[in-house]
């Protein structure tokens, strides 16, 4: 029988992790996302097979990582924003050794220390490299307390078979909003594919390297082309998104995570007040869902991106439109967290808007609060 | 006929490419020596992370992981906790254990962590050309303190060593040198006697080297041996540090 818990969305994904088999967790603290790590902590502490270390710093947990990947470990670190920050370089070498890890970051209001808000800030950092060098990170965005589970397990199954470090972006609202979930069965670690690149001492068999530095320009090129093709197949595979009321709709928000909640709920406001209406939500960022969204530009009048952020994943979705359609972006960054009815009057503005050109610069909203709409 | 030098099991035939009159080839051989003696090739793993030493792994002939600069104790723990069977040891320079990863260093000892670390101290940062290091001695001239190390500028040697040896997680620490066959034994018997503390379970244990770097301290391969022995091991004299195993 299937049963479903109530649990907020760091105890989803911490329990998600070790039912995916996750052994070896290693973090720091940081505001919003200590229940993860506490979760880990408690439960971990049960098991006789899983290691907790609390680290002096994200800079040696993302380290640690790096050493319980090597030695062949489901392994994950979480964070929040300024944390994540440490741990690029650590992503970068992780991402050229080919080793498998999940990385959650809960982000928090930034940029510098910020607030504990819940904000959309790290979508560059997250897609768009973040570490040094020519890499690609899987990023995951789930919107609901359910897919929190599913893409937790997805990401420990993504980055075993492709030999790479996947991320789960979330932000600090989703991990304390309490969800009833549907846990999948605990994985049988015994049963997963062994990993013949493993450092486990070189009994019986030549020693093994795991490496990241090609001094010889020619080698280093030729494995860019290969993580490059590795890169490809990914796009190909794994891009994933939620179509939602679009069949008639004449105007569409993109939005990803808590977001795209909000933007949910101002869809359906708009809905009632007879504005066809859709959602478009990527699921992953990285790959993005281009494609899919560029079908979607063909059908409407007008594309308008909601982000909590000054507008970072508006870019890529201009560059999946190619023009197809106008593109406008709201935006509230900082912590603010919007209400479905402001986005109900966005999308209003929006949709009223004659051959629905772009709007620019800022605008008071309420009278009061200065919001971002480009 | 009696062989009276052959290459250790632990050492693949690879030429080294350090500079003539680097410690690093020796240390190399001394700690494929041990492994071999011990008989643990078949279980250890070792971290080399960037340095001159960074390509150890192409001369020695057990698993090896690459590690940013200065995290080489935090991957060693990564590995260690899962592998507690295995012995793992780290490889690093001084620029790297004594200044970037101080605090992974530092902590990895507190911890107790059951591991051990190679620490080579050639007073200068050898791979990216001979810049000051933390345990560059006062007067010493490099390229970043061209008039000679002076302290209220530049700071003082770091005694890292010592340092560790304060933390109660450290078991045995251990300061030789490979400018004489006398120091070459004695680092031998220390790393040994490091990794038996490992294989032991009792705790971290480190060996630091004082090691020549002939090409940035600008000295031929017999200078260097003597500015270990007459000055280097004045600020950092070759001592047992610390023995609680
Ligand atoms: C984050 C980072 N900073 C700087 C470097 C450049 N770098 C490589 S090795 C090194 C120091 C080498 O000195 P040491 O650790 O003493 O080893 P040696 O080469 O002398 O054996 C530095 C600064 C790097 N690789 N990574
Ligand atoms: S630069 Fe110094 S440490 Fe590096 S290989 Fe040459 S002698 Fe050895």
């Amino acid at each position: 029988m299937t049963l479903k818990k109530l649990m907020r969305g760091t105890h989803v994904l911490g329990e998600a992790a070790i039912r995916a088999g996750c052994r070896a967790y290693f973090g720091y603290p940081i505001t919003p996302q200590n229940e993860l790590p506490e979760y880990m902590a408690s439960a971990f502490a049960k098991m006789d097979d899983a290691i907790f270390m609390q680290a002096e710093s994200e800079l040696a947990s993302i380290n640690m990582v790096m050493g319980a990947a090597i030695a062949g470990a489901r392994v994950m670190t979480s964070s929040s924003s300024p944390g994540i920050s440490l741990k690029q370089e650590g992503i970068s070498y992780l991402a050229a050794m080919e080793l498998p890890a999940v990385i959650v970051n809960m982000m928090r209001g930034g940029p510098g220390l910020g607030n504990i808000a819940p904000s959309q800030g790290d979508y560059f950092q997250a897609v768009k490299g973040g570490g040094h060098g020519d890499y690609r990170l899987i990023v995951f965005a789930p919107a609901y307390g359910q897919e929190i589970a599913d893409m937790t397990r997805q990401a420990f199954d993504l980055a075993d078979n492709y030999r790479t470090p996947v991320m789960i972006l979330g932000d600090g609202m989703m991990g304390q909003m309490m969800e009833p979930v549907v846990f999948p069965e605990p994985i049988d670690l015994t049963s997963l594919p062994r990993k013949e690149w493993v450092l486990d001492g070189a009994k019986g068999r030549p020693s093994r390297i795991i490496r990241s530095l090609w001094l010889d320009v020619d080698k280093e090129e030729e494995f860019n082309w290969r993580l490059f093709r590795k890169y490809e197949m990914i796009s190909r595979e794994i891009p994933d998104q939620e179509i939602y009321l679009a069949d008639d709709a004449e105007l569409i928000i993109v939005a990803y995570g808590t977001a795209a909640r909000i933007a949910k709920g101002g869809v359906h406001r708009a809905r009632s007040m007879g504005l066809k209406v859709g959602l478009f939500r990527p699921k992953t960022l990285w790959p993005f869902p281009a494609e899919p969204l560029a079908r979607l530009a063909e059908a409407v009048r007008h594309i308008m991106v909601f982000e909590m952020s000054t507008g970072q994943m508006v870019e890529d979705v201009r560059l999946a439109v190619e023009g197809r359609c106008p593109v406008s972006f709201y935006g509230r960054p900082g912590g603010v967290v919007s209400t479905p009815e402001e986005i109900a009057r966005e999308l209003a503005t929006a949709y009223g808007m004659p051959g629905s050109s772009e709007t620019h610069g800022r605008g008071a909203l309420n009278g009061r609060r200065a919001v971002a709409r480009r | 006929m009696k062989k009276v030098f052959s290459r250790p099991e632990s050492l693949k035939p690879t030429p080294f490419h350090y500079c003539p009159g680097c410690g690093h080839s020796i240390i190399h051989r001394v700690v494929a020596e041990v492994i071999d003696e011990l008989g643990i090739r078949e279980r250890t793993i070792g971290v080399p992370p960037a340095g001159c030493a960074v390509l150890a792994y192409n001369y020695l002939d057990v698993d090896m992981a690459e590690a940013p600069h200065g995290r080489a104790a935090a991957v060693a723990t990564g590995i260690k906790r899962v592998l507690l069977d295995r012995v793992v040891f780290t490889y690093q320079g001084d620029g790297d254990i004594a200044a970037i990863g101080t605090a992974e260093t530092i902590h990895a000892a507190n911890r107790g962590e059951r591991i051990t670390s190679i620490f080579v101290n050639n007073a200068v940062y050898g791979m990216t050309g001979g810049q000051m290091a933390p345990t560059t001695i006062l007067g010493q001239v490099t390229t970043t303190s061209p008039g000679g190390r002076a302290p209220l500028r530049d700071g003082n040697p770091l005694d890292l060593s010592e340092m560790l040896a304060i933390a109660a997680g450290s078991v045995y620490i251990e300061r030789t040198s490979v400018s004489s066959p006398k120091g070459i034994l004695r680092t031998r018997r220390a790393i040994r006697k490091a990794f038996v503390t490992q294989l032991e379970d009792k705790g971290f244990s480190l060996v630091e080297i004082l090691s020549p770097c002939p090409t940035n301290w600008k000295m031929s391969p017999t200078e260097a041996a003597r500015w270990v022995d007459a000055r280097m091991s004045e600020i950092f004299p070759p001592k047992v540090i610390k023995d609680v195993a």
